[in-house]
């Protein structure tokens, strides 16, 4: 009754096409299936924000995605978000910052920055902390992490204005 | 999970068929926030999974002289990111900002936030007070039911099997009339109300006086309630804190919640006068076209 259906669509620029059941999610299908295991598992019930991705240009947590309703979506994973070999602002920043102690919700809290930062540019420590109130972190108490996207925000808003 | 077929049909007669065909082992999946959770922990198991987010008239949202129509699978970042929502729904645009956290609002939809039907659902007082009507469509044809009565218990609602919410349509909005919802969390946002408030108002043009009130409770029963008697004891009254004082008490008599880690029957019917107040002088201050000083989410 469940039988297994191509799914195809497109994961940092790059198209792929999958076979999977109806009950799996996007976060099985891209740790499992394309071996992009930057996206991480945590609750696996919405409420932490480790598996976040970007979906056609919106994050959302990809446990709470069936990998068949990722069709003809364009995807972007932490896989994504650095050039080869070179770190982006906000990876640059988190290190720089020591924004992660264990770093398992790192790679959800950098895909959910990207987001904000695409939306906000300049955001307040307000605004941070409300749009990574999805991301939970258990180890760092959130403040270098606050600090380390506005730090990240400012450098490319330099970069921008250079 | 349970293993289940998934079907994308392309028009509502097409998932409707197809929702009675299974008579009521089918599911309609908009963002799944909720459902695929519920699915994951085994409390629901349909054999299919009918996905309606892509149907067009489950993802309209605009406005007529009608008023302003909300598909029911239209995301809470597009509500809170409509101009006409923001300028004259506010309460609703207040809500979706607090539905779970950005990346649940880039797929939740205020009408699975309606047919999930919990008690606390963070979208339902505020359709209440802007006197949203549901647009049901079914295999005998379509009918219509406000959003006061669509819940009938916790999880539970009108809808029959075969039945699939399409939009929640909203009354074009009179002059000098403000809308606002807030909630009572321990924290600061990604939160279940302890109780939760949306009020409308309508005042005169001098904006001294309740021309008509509507007010919608969440957590404090076993489905949203629409506090009728509060919010007509307002019409016609001047705006002072006798008045507010008096819907406030209205509302309290209404509330039957239930003791539970989130806070005491006592304290949640405390909570409801405050909070009915509290929202009210903050459509007030809308009414007459100032900014409240509220942040979302504090």
């Amino acid at each position: 009754m469940s039988a297994k259906r191509v799914v195809t669509f497109t994961v940092n620029g790059d198209q792929v096409e999958i076979l999977c059941e109806p009950r799996q999610s996007l976060l099985e299908v891209l740790r499992d299936d394309l071996d992009l295991t930057g996206t991480k598992e945590g609750c696996s019930n919405g409420n932490c924000g480790a598996c976040t991705v970007i979906m056609d240009g919106r994050p959302v947590v990809s446990c709470l995605v069936l990998a068949v309703e990722a069709e003809g979506a364009e995807l972007r994973t932490i896989e994504g978000v650095a050039c080869g070999s070179t770190l982006d602002e906000v990876q640059a920043a988190f290190l720089e910052g020591a924004a992660l102690q264990c770093g398992i919700c790192t790679p959800g809290i950098i895909v959910q920055t990207e987001a904000l930062l695409e939306e906000n540019p300049n955001p307040t420590e307000d605004d941070v902390r409300f749009y990574l109130a999805g991301n939970l972190c258990r180890c760092t108490g959130y403040d270098k992490i606050v600090r380390a996207v506005q730090a990240a925000a400012e450098k490319r808003q330099v970069a921008a204005s250079n | 999970m349970h293993a289940f077929d998934y079907q994308s049909p392309s028009t509502v007669a097409e998932a409707i068929e197809l929702m009675a065909k299974h008579n009521g082992s089918a599911r309609p999946l908009a963002g799944g926030t909720d459902l695929i959770d519920q699915m994951r922990v085994g409390r629901l198991a349909p054999d299919v999974l009918i996905d309606v987010k892509k149907l067009d008239e489950l993802n309209v949202l605009s406005a007529d002289a009608a008023g302003l129509h909300v598909g029911a699978a239209v995301p809470c970042y597009r509500i809170y990111g409509d101009e006409t929502v923001n300028s004259q729904y506010t309460a609703l645009a207040d809500s979706c900002h607090i539905i779970g956290g950005i990346q649940i609002q880039s797929r939740a939809s205020i009408g699975g936030n309606l047919c999930n039907s919990g008690p606390a659902a963070d979208s339902t007082p505020s359709m209440i007070a802007l006197g949203g009507v549901c647009v049901i469509a079914g295999p005998s044809g379509s009918r219509e039911i406000a959003v006061e009565s669509f819940c009938t218990g916790p999880g539970k609602n009108v809808l029959e099997p075969g039945e699939l919410l399409v939009e929640v349509r909203f009354p074009a909005r009179p002059a000098n009339s403000g809308s606002h919802y807030r909630r009572m969390i321990p924290r600061n946002e990604m939160d279940i109300a302890v109780v939760g408030v949306g009020a409308s108002v309508t005042l005169d043009d001098s904006g001294q006086n309740f021309v008509s009130a509507r007010i919608g409770l969440g957590a404090i029963a076993a489905t949203p309630l629409f506090a009728e008697a509060a919010g007509e004891s307002l019409a016609g009254q001047p705006v002072n804190d006798e008045s507010l004082e008096k819907a406030a008490a209205a509302a309290r008599e209404i509330a039957s919640p239930i003791t539970d880690m989130r806070g005491t029957r006592e304290y949640r019917i405390h909570v409801t006068g405050v909070l009915v107040k509290r929202v009210l002088q903050a459509a007030i201050v809308r009414a007459r076209g100032e900014q409240i000083d509220y942040c979302r989410g504090h």
